[in-house]
């Protein structure tokens, strides 16, 4: 419990001390301008009740990051509770993105509820299948998963740009000149349930993703499934003595962390982008980040919750129009993203090493309290 | 025997864990050239008071002497530089290195300061080696020397720091026997030449066979300094384990009835694809205990891997209660009625990040009561685990624990419960007792007995002799992947060993 906070504390240290060592800035003054930002001051109203309207709009937009953040941190960490690192979060948060973009903008005709639930559960099955390659080609020919949802990654990201890109098959025949998707129809669009509906206000997505958490939570340790998953990730030697198949496990939690990231690539379509464009295909990083909410938030649902909240927060503050550039630029805030974000991955990654040092110096104490033995 | 006083004294020594007091007020003493045991359970706290000689540890009471003069030990340094030296279970040796560059590390000779001078260096081990008779080369690399040897330079590494008091924890747990009965010489040698030696250990064979004198350590307590002269294992054991403690088996004759597990020319592959069990047949009948004796290596483990699932045979059959099942899965053959209590417990006997009633819930939990339709009842799981816990006697552990916090004994109980409680016709346990001490064992040993009374067909495969011959109704004798001869008990220890080192071949139906 502890170390999760030491880590990102830590980060944020070093991080500050970055601020303040390039610029000469006060971090404490950043970071304060990068709070605001977030609209996490709106649950504290008598900081900052100026304008309540402003902390609002700037909360949607960060638990708009944050809800998919939870989706792709669940897929890295369903994998890892099954001893597998899935780096292909990315590209099955784009095969869950194209499915749902190409269903939200065809069928036009439907009910609403069945058109949002048909695009929601095409593009979560595509990504499943897709996450489910990696698992399979690991549990046929020992394919080291690393590897292949890397290459994964790309191909998926290179057929979607071929799809959407000026002249590909899908891109909007509306807007010859423009390399982006068709947009999403009315009736596959999510419900807005807080801000404006027309200006990027919260879509009920958020609720898909927290319902996803307590399904994580429920499979794992609920369901033989998760108890089968569990025994693989920690001694799979064991559960196979156990009757276990650890193959199908490897395929099966593959699959399953592709369908979170799919449905975070069909919320994100459906509720937010509602269209694709080449050039967000290419800068998105949505499943990237993913990697580091799982691992600061410890492969639990609870922590995923806070940590994607975290970094969620982190992206929204630090963009260029929430960050007043008195204090500090954003186009240098972003990077402080970056950087706070590659320094949780590095002490997630150290986290032995963290204790460990938590530990010398409580040793060290305890050795130089303690009286020398007497006869 | 010099007349002077102990080399060394520890007098008093507390030393307190939380919720633990591993050593409570323990006196000790070691004379000039005596090889001193420290006889004691796992959690006795021997390693815990050599940890504290050796400055891994500060007590919080009592004090060391060394040559009548009190003295302060606060780092394995300051230790050293005592002239006590220590021979951890696992070796700390760098194995890209030479025997030579091992033993100089940290303490190299140097020529003008700064540079290395590796002659001097292998000069000097040489010249160690010679005197206390170590056949070994200062120049191979310890990847390449065998674990004997290995231990022979950790020795080697302690007497070239000076060292004239040497603690060695447990240093035949990894040694074969021919290798542990080479070390027993080195001690001699040791011995002879005025170094005083500790040896850590809870096996009362070796205690008996090379020890002056005993200290027996109980529950952090010192519970007796004896003299080995007049000392038996029987004695031994009781102060040890504070109760008679039944080293032979107490058994009756078999009432073996059909055969259960039925085995035709079964044949098995290594990793590497090359024949380890090159055809063996044998039946187990209900109400018999067959014991496979053999040196380590000789195709135990792919047998035992091909009769659970976890390897393909290569050819043969396999029968179970009248079920083919050569090649089924593990799953399978757990559902035909197998127990498997595995070699090694950490490896594949134990999840141990999962708690103890996930643990005994492993062949379970896909069936009701423990699940329905894939819901699992954690509950369920935690009620068995209370029951199993008690009714095998595992302590140090609720239902909720994590195995890995069990000591040896406590997981092997748990391991047990779970392939007994499962009723199944056929019990294979491989190595049971590896790594027990003497009441653990006699609690497993007394289990198999009673599996086998209760009707079951049960294959033991043990690299212990004594284990083998002291509850097998029938010995096979596997060698290269071969049965080459059959034995009733009464056979002798001589007549099994010739066996088992490939002599006397004659082969068994």
């Amino acid at each position: 419990m502890i170390t999760p906070l030491l880590t990102a504390l830590l980060a944020f240290i070093v991080g500050g001390l970055v601020v303040l060592v390039t610029t000469g800035k006060n971090p404490l003054e950043t970071y304060k301008a990068i709070f605001a930002g977030t609209g996490l001051n709106w649950f504290f109203p008598w900081v900052t009740c100026s304008d309540p309207c402003t902390p609002a709009t700037n909360l949607q937009q960060t638990l708009l990051i944050s809800a998919p953040l939870m989706l792709t941190g669940l897929a890295v960490a369903f994998a890892f509770r099954c001893g597998l690192f899935n780096i292909g979060g990315q590209g099955q948060f784009i095969v869950g993105s194209s499915v749902a973009v190409i269903v939200g903008s065809s069928f036009v005709d439907l009910n609403r509820w069945w058109h949002v639930l048909l695009a929601v559960v095409l593009a979560s099955l595509a990504a499943a299948a897709w996450g489910g390659i990696a698992g399979l080609l690991k549990a046929t020919v020992g394919a080291h998963e690393v590897i292949t949802t890397i290459m994964l990654n790309w191909i998926a990201l290179w057929v979607a740009v071929y799809l959407f890109e000026i002249g590909g098959p899908l891109q909007d025949p509306q807007q010859a000149g423009v390399p982006i998707s068709e947009p999403v129809a009315e009736s596959a669009k999510l419900h807005v349930f807080w801000g404006d509906p027309l200006f990027q206000g919260l879509h009920i997505g958020l609720f898909v993703a927290m319902a996803a958490l307590v399904a994580y939570w429920v499979v794992l340790n609920r369901t033989t499934v998760g108890y089968e998953v569990r025994a693989v990730g920690f001694n799979p030697e064991a559960a196979r003595y156990g009757g276990i198949s650890v193959r199908r496990n490897y395929v099966l939690a593959m699959a399953i962390s592709g369908l979170f990231a799919g449905l975070a690539g069909a919320i994100d379509i459906l509720g937010w982008q509602y269209r694709l464009a080449v050039p967000d295909i290419l800068v998105s990083n949505i499943g990237f980040i993913g990697i580091a909410v799982a691992l600061l938030g410890r492969n639990t649902a609870i922590g995923v919750f806070f940590s994607a909240i975290l970094f969620g927060a982190l992206l929204n503050g630090t963009s260029t129009r929430n960050l007043d550039p008195e204090v500090f630029r954003p186009e240098l805030a972003s990077n402080l993203t970056v950087i706070i974000q590659g320094l949780v991955v590095l002490f997630v990654a150290a986290d032995v090493l963290i204790l460990y040092l938590w530990q010398a110096r409580r040793k060290v104490g305890l050795g130089r309290r303690r009286p020398p033995a007497t006869s | 025997m010099q007349p002077a006083g102990p080399v060394l004294e520890l007098r008093s020594i507390t030393k307190r864990f939380p919720n633990v007091l591993a050593n409570d007020r323990v006196d000790f003493e070691l004379m000039r050239g005596e090889i001193h045991a420290l006889l004691g359970e796992n959690g006795a706290g021997k390693s815990t008071l050599m940890n504290v000689l050796y400055g891994l540890y500060a007590p919080d009471e009592g004090e060391i002497m060394i040559g009548g003069k009190p003295i302060r030990i606060d780092s394995a340094k300051a230790a050293i530089e005592h002239g006590i030296g220590m021979v951890h279970q696992h070796f700390m040796l760098i194995p890209v290195m030479t025997v030579a560059e091992n033993i100089v590390l940290a303490t190299e000779p140097t020529r003008a300061g700064v540079l290395l001078d590796f002659d001097a260096a292998a000069r000097r081990v040489e010249e160690l080696s010679r005197t206390f008779s170590f056949s070994i080369d200062p120049q191979a690399r310890v990847q390449d020397i065998t674990v004997g040897q290995q231990q022979r330079v950790e020795i080697l590494k302690a007497l070239y720091r000076n060292a004239d008091i040497l603690i060695l924890d447990e240093p035949t747990a990894v040694l074969t026997p021919q290798e542990a009965q080479e070390l027993f010489e080195i001690l001699g040698t040791l011995r002879r030449e005025g170094i005083s030696i500790i040896f850590i250990t809870h096996k009362l064979n070796e205690v008996l066979q090379i020890a002056d004198r005993i200290t027996v350590l109980r529950r952090g307590k010192k519970i007796e300094t004896l003299d080995r002269a007049g000392a038996t294992e029987a004695s031994l054991a009781r102060l040890m384990v504070g109760r008679e403690v039944l080293l032979r088996v107490d058994k009756r004759p078999s009432e073996a009835a059909g055969s259960l597990l039925e085995v035709r020319d079964l044949k098995v592959l290594d990793e590497r694809g090359l024949t380890a069990v090159g055809g063996v047949s044998f039946d187990v009948r209900a109400g018999e205990i067959v014991g496979i004796a053999g040196v380590d290596g000789n195709g135990q483990s792919e047998l035992i891997d091909a009769l659970t699932g976890l390897r393909q045979p290569a050819g043969g059959t396999i029968t179970i209660g009248g079920q083919r099942l050569e090649g089924a899965s593990p799953r399978r053959i757990l559902d035909a009625g197998v127990g498997h209590i595995p070699e090694d417990r950490h490896v594949r006997g134990l999840v141990l990040d999962f708690s103890l009633a996930e643990n005994l819930a492993l062949h379970e939990y896909r069936k009701a009561p423990d699940s329905r339709f894939g819901w699992l009842f954690p509950r369920r799981l935690l009620a068995r685990a209370r029951r199993l816990l008690k009714e095998f006697d595992v302590r140090g552990g609720q239902p909720h624990t994590r195995a890995v916090a069990l000591s040896g004994g406590n997981q092997q109980k748990v391991v047990i419960a779970r392939e007994v409680s499962r009723d199944p016709r056929v019990l294979v346990a491989a190595q049971p007792t590896r790594g027990l001490d003497v009441g653990a064992i006699e609690f497993v040993h007394r289990r198999l007995v009673e599996q086998r009374d209760a009707g079951k067909a049960v294959l033991l495969l043990s690299l212990e002799i004594d284990e083998i011959l002291s509850l097998s109704d029938r010995i096979l004798v596997l060698y290269e992947g071969r049965i080459v001869a059959e034995h009733a008990p009464d056979v002798t220890e001589q007549e099994l060993g010739i066996a088992m080192a490939g002599g006397g071949e004659q082969e068994a139906a």
